[in-house]
């Protein structure tokens, strides 16, 4: 009987780390590239409603933002406030604001200027009406009012 | 002159990973990737006198849609639910009642819409009542209008109609234009 000879475990090969580096860095350009710091603290609540015939804004840089929601410091009140970029304000301040900030965007593209509403589902309609007016009487037609997508209609029906 | 160059020491890289992690992970945890996406609209441009009804529009091809301060729904004079909304809508555009529009397939009631291109829908609200409610109603009318275009997207081309080409597209809109006009609140009571 002959004697195989077990052969020697061959030892794996360790793994060549040296193409770490480039990985990470490959995903570190692309978190790079897709990163938006959020611009605003947001100083209301704001619960985005659902909805399912929803469309993407194309161009965030020719958005603007129009927050709606009740304070989220108590002493502010629980009536729903409207926040423009970093503060609260007042129905009349929106047309000079929106005004303004389509003058800062290129003359070329105003035309696509939109305006986007984050509202709150518990805010009533009274004031959206009131921001429309003054989004009419700034000319800005344009206008999203800013929802998360539902999984399908009958989910809206149920909260109903 | 005899000593000999000496070469640069390298630099080591082994930490250059973990350099790359520490700002990959920063990254990570900053970014916020939300795509904003809403109800598109379109606002008719402001007036100073208050907004009246143009006098050539028949009573008949305004679907007209009042949601009061209690969230309740009234289409076209009857109590509604939102269930009911989009199927009404539908009959409604698509009515067809002049014979004008070759590719409807309403149900041509001479009492409802002339046809696609003269069919107004008319959301009113009252200032209680609530944004949610508000956008659910105005999802279902979008509805209505985006079921029709694919319906016939379906018929006409055999495809969906996010699938068809700009100018297809065009075309299917051209059949179904939309018309949905968001009257100034009103104190509809509750």
């Amino acid at each position: 009987m002959a004697h195989i000879k077990k052969k020697k475990k061959a030892e794996t090969p360790p793994l060549s780390t040296a193409s770490l580096p480039d990985i990470v860095f490959m995903l570190l350009f692309f978190f790079m590239v897709t990163t938006t710091m959020r611009e605003v603290t947001l100083l209301v609540k704001v619960k985005k409603p659902q909805a399912t015939e929803i469309q993407k804004l194309e161009r965030k840089d020719l958005t603007t933002y129009i927050y709606i929601g009740t304070p989220k410091s108590a002493e502010l009140g629980t009536e729903p406030r409207i926040q423009l970029a970093d503060q609260l304000a007042s129905v009349g301040d929106v047309q000079q604001w929106v005004i303004l900030q389509r003058e800062a965007i290129n003359e070329a593209e105003r035309p696509k200027f939109t305006v986007s509403i984050k509202a709150d589902v518990d805010a009533k309609m009274g004031l959206i009406s009131d921001i429309k007016q003054e989004l009419r009487k700034a000319q800005a037609l344009k206008l999203s009012y800013s929802a998360n997508p539902a999984a399908s209609v009958e989910e809206l029906y149920k909260a109903y | 002159m005899g000593s000999r160059k000496r070469g640069v020491p390298e630099i080591n890289a082994g930490s250059m990973a973990d350099i790359a992690f520490l700002l990959l992970i920063f990254f990570l945890v900053t970014t916020t990737m939300d795509v904003d996406k809403g109800l598109l609209v379109k606002l008719p441009p402001w007036s100073e006198e208050a907004q009246e009804p143009p006098q050539d529009i028949k009573e008949k091809n305004i679907f007209v849609v009042l949601v009061n301060a209690q969230d309740q729904l009234l289409v076209e004079d009857e109590y509604a639910t939102l269930e009911d909304v989009r199927r009404m809508a539908k009959e409604f555009i698509d009515n067809n009642g002049d014979g004008t529009c070759q590719e409807c397939r309403g149900l041509r009631d001479p009492a409802s819409s002339d046809n696609p291109g003269k069919a107004v829908i008319s959301l009113q609200n009252d200032r209680g009542t609530s944004y949610n409610m508000f956008i659910k109603v105005r999802n279902e009318l979008l509805g209505a209008y985006s079921e029709l275009r694919n319906d016939l997207a379906t018929r006409k081309y055999g495809r969906d109609y996010e699938s068809l080409s700009e100018s297809d597209k065009e075309e299917v809109n051209a059949v179904y234009p939309q018309f949905i006009s968001e009257a100034e609140p009103v104190e509809v009571g509750g």
